[in-house]
């Protein structure tokens, strides 16, 4: 498999970040907005010192970023994940014009037989 | 003009695609119930399919790999969830090893298929959802998209409107 620019290792971190229920549900809330790290900790029955470990992992994976406001860390995804999904649907679309431009061919192709 | 049009969803992170079609239903189902038909459209011309199983029951698999420029290749799978002839199709699409076992711990891809008769042709309606976002995203990690350089670039073009809809 293709596995674009991304070094074998980063994408064992990222997947080794997403194989966890908490950090991908963290990352489901801060892709909705920019918790702080309190507020995450708030959301789940364990320690603050173990949410911000598992923020940690995530950010490590690429997939987040700490700022610093104030007295508090917000996270956020690392980058617009609205744009990034819209170029992951816009590269689905390419791909299944073409194919559906081929279909259109192969059809033509079946009549003029 | 086949594509009638697209919609992409960012909030439920799907995409439908309508296309139309000058030939009678049957016809167009079996562009995805024949193998032989499948391999002439699935890859873009640069990675050419290879469907090797193909079971379009329920439950069923179909296996494939597309071949690059280099020889090298491209392993994906089908499994079949419903199927009803020659109007549905609706299957799970994903990656697998080079022995063509599917590969558990990579995205996969939600994709629903109708047909229906439509002004002496035929109407194909898709649906492709995925599960989250994190999940897209890992997809697009994965290359899922990197064999279709072409028809992406064909697209940015098409992209510039916004929204995309209608693009033709």
């Amino acid at each position: 498999m293709v596995v674009g620019e991304l070094a074998d290792e980063e994408v064992d971190r990222v997947f080794h970040a997403l194989a966890d229920a908490t950090r991908r549900d963290i990352l489901r809330r801060c892709i909705g907005g920019e918790p702080s790290v309190s507020r995450l900790a708030d959301g789940y029955a364990m320690s603050f010192a173990a949410v911000q470990k598992h923020v940690a992992v995530l950010e490590r994976a690429g997939l987040v970023t700490k700022q610093r406001r104030g007295r508090e860390q917000l996270v956020r995804t690392d980058h617009d994940a609205v744009s990034r999904a819209r170029k992951i649907l816009d590269e689905l679309e390419a791909t299944w014009r073409g194919r559906v431009d081929r279909m259109a061919d192969v059809l033509a192709e079946g009549r003029r037989l | 003009m086949s594509i009638v049009s697209i919609e992409k969803d960012l909030e439920s992170l799907s995409l439908v695609l309508v296309a139309e079609f000058g030939a009678p239903v049957e016809r167009v189902w079996q562009l995805w119930a024949d193998p032989r038909q499948l391999e002439r459209w699935w890859g873009p011309p640069s990675h050419p399919a290879t469907v090797e199983t193909h079971d379009l029951s329920v439950g069923g698999e179909v296996g494939y790999f597309m071949t690059g420029p280099d020889g090298e290749r491209t392993r994906g799978w089908w499994r079949v969830t419903a199927v009803d002839p020659p109007t549905s199709l609706e299957f799970t699409d994903g990656f697998a090893d080079d022995d063509g076992t599917p590969n558990p711990e990579t995205p996969t891809t939600a994709v629903q298929m109708r047909l229906a008769e439509h002004d002496g042709g035929t109407r194909m309606r898709l649906r492709f959802a995925f599960e989250s976002r994190e999940h897209m995203e890992q997809l697009e990690r994965w290359g899922a998209f990197d064999v279709f350089p072409q028809s992406v670039g064909q697209m940015d073009a098409l992209l510039s409107e916004n929204p995309p809809q209608e693009a033709r």
